[in-house]
Protein backbone atom coordinates (compact mmCIF):
# COMPACT_ATOMS: atom_id res chain seq x y z
CA UNK A 1 0.00 0.00 0.00
CA UNK A 2 0.73 3.54 -0.60
CA UNK A 3 0.16 7.03 1.15
CA UNK A 4 -2.69 7.90 -0.76
CA UNK A 5 -3.85 4.72 -0.54
CA UNK A 6 -3.76 4.68 3.53
CA UNK A 7 -5.17 8.23 3.27
CA UNK A 8 -8.08 6.91 1.44
CA UNK A 9 -8.91 4.12 3.45
CA UNK A 10 -8.77 6.80 6.86
CA UNK A 11 -10.32 9.89 5.47
CA UNK A 12 -13.54 8.51 6.70
CA UNK A 13 -12.18 9.05 10.68
CA UNK A 14 -10.04 11.79 10.39
CA UNK A 15 -13.51 13.74 8.82
CA UNK A 16 -14.08 14.13 12.61
CA UNK A 17 -11.06 15.11 13.61
CA UNK A 18 -8.22 17.81 13.46
CA UNK A 19 -5.44 17.14 11.45
CA UNK A 20 -2.58 19.23 10.66
CA UNK A 21 -1.08 17.35 7.48
CA UNK A 22 2.92 16.98 5.75
CA UNK A 23 4.38 19.25 3.27
CA UNK A 24 3.95 18.35 0.15
CA UNK A 25 2.13 15.25 -1.91
CA UNK A 26 0.56 14.61 1.35
CA UNK A 27 -1.28 17.33 1.63
CA UNK A 28 -1.93 17.42 -1.92
CA UNK A 29 -3.49 13.96 -1.60
CA UNK A 30 -5.69 14.73 1.68
CA UNK A 31 -6.93 17.95 0.32
CA UNK A 32 -7.79 16.02 -2.81
CA UNK A 33 -8.89 12.70 -1.60
CA UNK A 34 -11.37 14.39 1.46
CA UNK A 35 -10.61 18.00 1.91
CA UNK A 36 -12.31 19.39 5.25
CA UNK A 37 -12.12 23.24 7.28
CA UNK A 38 -10.59 20.44 9.88
CA UNK A 39 -7.24 20.05 8.09
CA UNK A 40 -4.59 22.13 8.34
CA UNK A 41 -2.35 21.81 4.95
CA UNK A 42 1.62 22.40 5.67
CA UNK A 43 2.44 24.57 1.89
CA UNK A 44 6.29 24.99 3.12
CA UNK A 45 8.44 24.35 5.96
CA UNK A 46 9.10 20.90 5.94
CA UNK A 47 9.19 18.79 9.59
CA UNK A 48 6.95 20.98 11.49
CA UNK A 49 4.00 19.32 11.36
CA UNK A 50 4.60 17.41 14.49
CA UNK A 51 5.50 20.25 16.33
CA UNK A 52 2.18 22.29 14.96
CA UNK A 53 0.41 19.64 16.09
CA UNK A 54 2.09 19.25 19.59
CA UNK A 55 1.06 23.23 20.06
CA UNK A 56 -2.38 22.73 18.95
CA UNK A 57 -3.37 19.58 20.95
CA UNK A 58 -1.51 21.23 24.15
CA UNK A 59 -3.20 24.68 23.76
CA UNK A 60 -7.33 23.12 23.26
CA UNK A 61 -8.77 20.01 24.18
CA UNK A 62 -10.17 18.60 20.84
CA UNK A 63 -7.95 15.10 19.32
CA UNK A 64 -5.72 16.23 17.10
CA UNK A 65 -3.71 14.11 14.39
CA UNK A 66 -0.71 15.33 12.87
CA UNK A 67 0.40 12.87 9.34
CA UNK A 68 4.01 13.65 9.39
CA UNK A 69 6.80 11.57 7.03
CA UNK A 70 9.44 9.64 7.69
CA UNK A 71 11.46 12.56 6.27
CA UNK A 72 10.09 15.15 7.94
CA UNK A 73 10.51 13.53 11.12
CA UNK A 74 14.05 12.97 10.30
CA UNK A 75 14.97 16.48 9.93
CA UNK A 76 13.10 17.46 12.98
CA UNK A 77 14.34 14.53 15.03
CA UNK A 78 14.20 17.18 18.76
CA UNK A 79 10.18 17.08 18.17
CA UNK A 80 9.88 13.49 19.52
CA UNK A 81 11.51 14.49 23.10
CA UNK A 82 9.55 17.77 23.32
CA UNK A 83 6.15 15.70 22.78
CA UNK A 84 7.46 12.71 24.92
CA UNK A 85 8.06 15.32 27.95
CA UNK A 86 4.99 17.28 27.32
CA UNK A 87 1.89 14.91 27.13
CA UNK A 88 -1.18 16.15 25.59
CA UNK A 89 -3.76 12.52 25.50
CA UNK A 90 -5.14 14.48 22.94
CA UNK A 91 -2.39 14.37 20.48
CA UNK A 92 -2.13 11.43 17.78
CA UNK A 93 1.65 11.67 15.42
CA UNK A 94 0.94 9.34 12.75
CA UNK A 95 4.43 8.99 10.83
CA UNK A 96 3.54 7.72 7.05
CA UNK A 97 7.22 6.08 6.88
CA UNK A 98 7.25 5.18 3.10
CA UNK A 99 11.31 5.03 3.73
CA UNK A 100 11.60 7.94 1.24
CA UNK A 101 11.49 11.56 0.84
CA UNK A 102 8.17 10.81 -1.55
CA UNK A 103 7.14 14.58 -2.71
CA UNK A 104 10.96 14.94 -4.13
CA UNK A 105 10.94 11.75 -6.02
CA UNK A 106 11.32 8.84 -3.88
CA UNK A 107 15.09 9.58 -2.61
CA UNK A 108 15.56 6.26 0.36
CA UNK A 109 15.35 8.06 3.74
CA UNK A 110 17.64 6.72 6.53
CA UNK A 111 14.49 5.47 8.44
CA UNK A 112 13.54 2.77 5.30
CA UNK A 113 17.49 1.32 6.08
CA UNK A 114 18.80 0.85 9.48
CA UNK A 115 16.99 3.77 11.29
CA UNK A 116 13.97 2.36 13.75
CA UNK A 117 11.53 5.71 14.19
CA UNK A 118 9.63 3.54 16.62
CA UNK A 119 13.06 2.87 18.22
CA UNK A 120 13.49 6.29 18.44
CA UNK A 121 10.38 8.01 19.78
CA UNK A 122 10.42 5.20 22.76
CA UNK A 123 14.02 5.94 23.63
CA UNK A 124 12.97 10.02 23.40
CA UNK A 125 10.46 8.51 26.41
CA UNK A 126 7.26 8.38 24.43
CA UNK A 127 5.44 5.80 26.18
CA UNK A 128 2.23 5.02 23.56
CA UNK A 129 4.33 3.85 20.06
CA UNK A 130 2.52 1.26 17.85
CA UNK A 131 4.78 0.49 15.02
CA UNK A 132 1.98 -1.10 11.86
CA UNK A 133 1.63 -2.04 8.80
CA UNK A 134 -0.11 -0.02 6.25
CA UNK A 135 -3.32 -2.17 5.94
CA UNK A 136 -3.89 -1.70 9.84
CA UNK A 137 -3.53 2.19 9.91
CA UNK A 138 -7.02 2.89 10.01
CA UNK A 139 -7.93 0.21 13.04
CA UNK A 140 -4.64 1.49 15.00
CA UNK A 141 -5.52 4.85 14.67
CA UNK A 142 -8.97 4.42 15.59
CA UNK A 143 -7.87 2.63 18.96
CA UNK A 144 -5.74 5.47 19.63
CA UNK A 145 -8.39 7.80 19.14
CA UNK A 146 -10.39 5.99 21.31
CA UNK A 147 -7.80 5.27 23.73
CA UNK A 148 -7.33 9.08 24.56
CA UNK A 149 -3.88 8.69 25.31
CA UNK A 150 -0.72 10.67 23.18
CA UNK A 151 0.20 8.13 20.85
CA UNK A 152 3.24 7.92 18.44
CA UNK A 153 2.23 5.98 15.53
CA UNK A 154 4.57 4.34 12.37
CA UNK A 155 2.82 3.10 9.92
CA UNK A 156 4.91 0.87 7.34
CA UNK A 157 4.05 1.53 3.77
CA UNK A 158 5.47 1.29 0.19
CA UNK A 159 6.99 4.26 -1.47
CA UNK A 160 5.05 6.38 -4.11
CA UNK A 161 3.02 9.01 -4.21
CA UNK A 162 -0.44 9.13 -6.69
CA UNK A 163 -0.64 12.22 -9.13
CA UNK A 164 -3.01 14.99 -7.66
CA UNK A 165 -3.10 18.45 -8.21
CA UNK A 166 -1.14 21.00 -6.57
CA UNK A 167 -3.08 23.42 -3.61
CA UNK A 168 -4.20 26.71 -5.07
CA UNK A 169 -5.82 27.67 -1.61
CA UNK A 170 -4.44 30.95 -0.09
CA UNK A 171 -2.51 29.96 3.48
CA UNK A 172 -4.59 32.56 5.11
CA UNK A 173 -7.86 30.59 3.79
CA UNK A 174 -6.90 27.37 5.03
CA UNK A 175 -5.89 29.11 8.45
CA UNK A 176 -8.88 30.77 8.79
CA UNK A 177 -11.44 27.90 8.10
CA UNK A 178 -9.22 25.59 10.08
CA UNK A 179 -9.11 28.42 13.34
CA UNK A 180 -12.92 28.17 13.01
CA UNK A 181 -13.01 24.38 12.75
CA UNK A 182 -11.01 24.60 16.26
CA UNK A 183 -13.74 26.60 17.85
CA UNK A 184 -16.52 25.21 16.38
CA UNK B 1 11.27 47.09 39.50
CA UNK B 2 13.31 43.32 38.51
CA UNK B 3 13.10 43.19 34.59
CA UNK B 4 12.41 40.17 34.39
CA UNK B 5 9.27 40.39 36.47
CA UNK B 6 8.48 43.65 34.20
CA UNK B 7 9.00 41.30 30.95
CA UNK B 8 6.33 38.44 32.18
CA UNK B 9 3.89 40.88 33.84
CA UNK B 10 3.86 42.75 30.47
CA UNK B 11 3.47 39.14 28.17
CA UNK B 12 0.39 37.94 31.04
CA UNK B 13 -1.04 41.45 30.71
CA UNK B 14 -0.96 40.69 26.82
CA UNK B 15 -2.81 37.73 27.54
CA UNK B 16 0.38 35.38 26.12
CA UNK B 17 0.10 32.10 27.65
CA UNK B 18 2.32 29.97 25.49
CA UNK B 19 6.07 30.41 25.91
CA UNK B 20 8.78 28.40 24.11
CA UNK B 21 12.23 28.60 24.78
CA UNK B 22 15.96 28.10 23.90
CA UNK B 23 18.26 29.35 26.69
CA UNK B 24 20.71 32.30 26.41
CA UNK B 25 22.89 32.87 29.52
CA UNK B 26 21.30 36.49 29.15
CA UNK B 27 17.60 34.96 28.99
CA UNK B 28 18.04 32.62 32.19
CA UNK B 29 16.46 34.78 34.59
CA UNK B 30 13.40 36.11 32.12
CA UNK B 31 12.88 32.02 32.05
CA UNK B 32 12.84 31.48 35.48
CA UNK B 33 10.43 33.68 35.40
CA UNK B 34 7.63 32.21 32.84
CA UNK B 35 8.49 28.98 34.83
CA UNK B 36 6.84 30.59 37.98
CA UNK B 37 3.66 31.85 36.53
CA UNK B 38 0.87 29.20 36.78
CA UNK B 39 -1.25 31.23 33.88
CA UNK B 40 1.91 30.55 31.64
CA UNK B 41 2.75 26.90 29.62
CA UNK B 42 5.96 26.73 29.23
CA UNK B 43 7.22 24.30 26.34
CA UNK B 44 10.73 24.28 26.14
CA UNK B 45 12.20 23.42 22.48
CA UNK B 46 15.10 21.78 20.64
CA UNK B 47 15.09 24.41 18.42
CA UNK B 48 13.57 27.50 17.49
CA UNK B 49 12.24 25.92 14.43
CA UNK B 50 10.81 23.62 15.87
CA UNK B 51 9.49 25.83 18.63
CA UNK B 52 8.09 28.60 16.30
CA UNK B 53 6.03 25.29 15.10
CA UNK B 54 4.58 24.81 18.49
CA UNK B 55 4.14 28.46 18.56
CA UNK B 56 2.21 28.20 15.05
CA UNK B 57 0.04 25.39 17.04
CA UNK B 58 -0.77 26.80 20.32
CA UNK B 59 -1.81 30.17 18.11
CA UNK B 60 -4.30 28.18 16.15
CA UNK B 61 -5.86 26.41 19.12
CA UNK B 62 -6.53 29.84 20.71
CA UNK B 63 -3.93 31.05 22.87
CA UNK B 64 -1.51 33.82 22.34
CA UNK B 65 2.08 32.52 21.94
CA UNK B 66 5.95 33.64 22.38
CA UNK B 67 9.39 32.60 21.98
CA UNK B 68 12.59 33.58 24.13
CA UNK B 69 15.54 32.75 22.26
CA UNK B 70 19.62 33.84 21.19
CA UNK B 71 19.68 35.94 17.78
CA UNK B 72 22.04 33.22 16.40
CA UNK B 73 18.39 31.39 15.96
CA UNK B 74 17.87 33.83 13.36
CA UNK B 75 19.98 31.82 11.16
CA UNK B 76 18.24 28.80 12.15
CA UNK B 77 14.60 29.64 11.68
CA UNK B 78 14.74 31.97 8.32
CA UNK B 79 12.40 29.27 6.02
CA UNK B 80 10.14 28.68 9.17
CA UNK B 81 9.61 32.82 9.34
CA UNK B 82 8.66 33.34 5.28
CA UNK B 83 6.91 30.10 4.57
CA UNK B 84 4.75 29.54 8.28
CA UNK B 85 4.72 32.04 10.11
CA UNK B 86 4.00 34.81 7.86
CA UNK B 87 2.63 33.25 4.85
CA UNK B 88 -0.13 32.06 7.41
CA UNK B 89 -0.03 35.43 8.89
CA UNK B 90 0.18 34.49 12.34
CA UNK B 91 1.50 37.10 15.57
CA UNK B 92 4.93 36.00 17.00
CA UNK B 93 6.31 37.80 19.58
CA UNK B 94 10.33 36.88 19.57
CA UNK B 95 12.04 38.42 22.79
CA UNK B 96 15.36 37.72 21.50
CA UNK B 97 19.06 38.02 23.41
CA UNK B 98 21.22 40.37 20.94
CA UNK B 99 24.81 38.68 21.77
CA UNK B 100 27.59 39.93 20.14
CA UNK B 101 27.16 43.41 20.81
CA UNK B 102 29.04 46.07 23.14
CA UNK B 103 30.53 44.18 25.95
CA UNK B 104 30.57 40.90 24.71
CA UNK B 105 33.60 38.56 25.53
CA UNK B 106 33.10 35.64 23.25
CA UNK B 107 34.17 36.52 19.78
CA UNK B 108 32.03 34.47 17.36
CA UNK B 109 28.73 36.06 18.74
CA UNK B 110 29.60 38.86 16.85
CA UNK B 111 29.39 36.98 13.74
CA UNK B 112 25.83 36.52 13.67
CA UNK B 113 25.17 39.90 15.70
CA UNK B 114 26.48 41.79 12.17
CA UNK B 115 23.74 39.97 10.40
CA UNK B 116 20.96 40.05 13.11
CA UNK B 117 19.05 43.30 11.71
CA UNK B 118 20.38 42.77 8.20
CA UNK B 119 18.10 39.62 8.14
CA UNK B 120 15.15 41.38 10.13
CA UNK B 121 15.12 43.79 7.69
CA UNK B 122 15.29 41.68 4.67
CA UNK B 123 12.40 39.91 6.08
CA UNK B 124 10.54 43.08 6.78
CA UNK B 125 10.07 42.09 10.48
CA UNK B 126 9.45 44.84 12.81
CA UNK B 127 12.52 45.09 14.93
CA UNK B 128 12.80 46.74 18.24
CA UNK B 129 15.90 47.05 20.19
CA UNK B 130 16.63 48.02 23.64
CA UNK B 131 19.30 49.11 24.68
CA UNK B 132 18.54 51.13 28.18
CA UNK B 133 16.26 48.71 30.39
CA UNK B 134 14.02 52.10 30.31
CA UNK B 135 13.54 50.78 26.80
CA UNK B 136 11.49 47.93 28.16
CA UNK B 137 8.58 50.65 28.95
CA UNK B 138 7.62 50.31 25.55
CA UNK B 139 7.01 46.32 25.95
CA UNK B 140 3.17 46.37 26.69
CA UNK B 141 2.82 48.27 23.21
CA UNK B 142 4.77 46.12 21.04
CA UNK B 143 2.88 43.33 21.99
CA UNK B 144 -0.39 45.10 21.79
CA UNK B 145 1.30 45.70 17.90
CA UNK B 146 2.22 42.24 17.40
CA UNK B 147 -0.80 40.50 17.95
CA UNK B 148 -2.91 44.17 16.18
CA UNK B 149 -0.86 43.26 12.82
CA UNK B 150 -0.32 39.45 13.10
CA UNK B 151 3.47 39.37 12.27
CA UNK B 152 6.04 38.22 14.00
CA UNK B 153 7.89 41.07 15.78
CA UNK B 154 11.86 41.11 16.99
CA UNK B 155 12.95 42.35 20.51
CA UNK B 156 16.39 42.43 20.36
CA UNK B 157 17.54 42.63 24.09
CA UNK B 158 21.43 43.69 24.28
CA UNK B 159 24.08 43.05 27.04
CA UNK B 160 23.68 46.94 28.14
CA UNK B 161 20.27 45.97 28.97
CA UNK B 162 20.66 42.75 30.91
CA UNK B 163 23.29 44.98 32.56
CA UNK B 164 26.92 43.22 31.04
CA UNK B 165 27.57 39.53 31.57
CA UNK B 166 28.39 39.35 35.12
CA UNK B 167 31.54 37.17 36.22
CA UNK B 168 32.74 37.11 32.61
C1 LIG C 1 14.12 22.69 4.13
C2 LIG C 1 13.59 21.88 3.03
N1 LIG C 1 14.38 20.95 2.42
C3 LIG C 1 13.87 20.19 1.44
C4 LIG C 1 12.59 20.34 1.02
C5 LIG C 1 12.04 19.52 -0.12
N2 LIG C 1 11.07 18.53 0.35
C6 LIG C 1 9.74 18.77 0.33
S1 LIG C 1 8.82 17.46 0.83
C7 LIG C 1 10.21 16.55 1.05
C8 LIG C 1 10.11 15.10 1.43
C9 LIG C 1 9.43 14.82 2.71
O1 LIG C 1 9.49 13.44 2.95
P1 LIG C 1 8.54 12.75 3.98
O2 LIG C 1 8.31 13.66 5.14
O3 LIG C 1 9.03 11.39 4.25
O4 LIG C 1 7.13 12.72 3.23
P2 LIG C 1 6.63 11.76 2.03
O5 LIG C 1 6.47 12.66 0.85
O6 LIG C 1 7.62 10.69 1.83
O7 LIG C 1 5.33 11.24 2.50
C10 LIG C 1 11.38 17.27 0.76
C11 LIG C 1 12.73 16.73 0.86
C12 LIG C 1 11.82 21.33 1.67
N3 LIG C 1 10.54 21.56 1.35
N4 LIG C 1 12.33 22.07 2.66
MG1 LIG D 1 8.51 9.58 3.43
Amino acid sequence: MIRSEILREIAPILRDQLVICNIGIPSQELHAIDDQPSNFYMLGTMGLASSIGLGLALAQPKTVIAIDGDGSVLTNLGTLPTIANNVADNYILLIIDNGSYGSTGDQPTYAGKKTSLAAVAQACGCERVIECQAEDTGAVLQAAIDARQMTVIVCKCDSGNAKMPVITMDPVVIKDRFMKAVQA
Amino acid sequence: MNIDKKIVDDLVANDVSFITTVPCKQLAGVIEEVDRREGILHVPSNKEDEGMGLCAGAWMGGKRPAIIMQNTAIGVTINTLATLIQYYRMPLPMLISYRGELREPVACQVEMAVHTKALLAQLNIPTYHFHHQSDAAELDEILKYTFMCNKPVAILTDANFWGGYGDQ
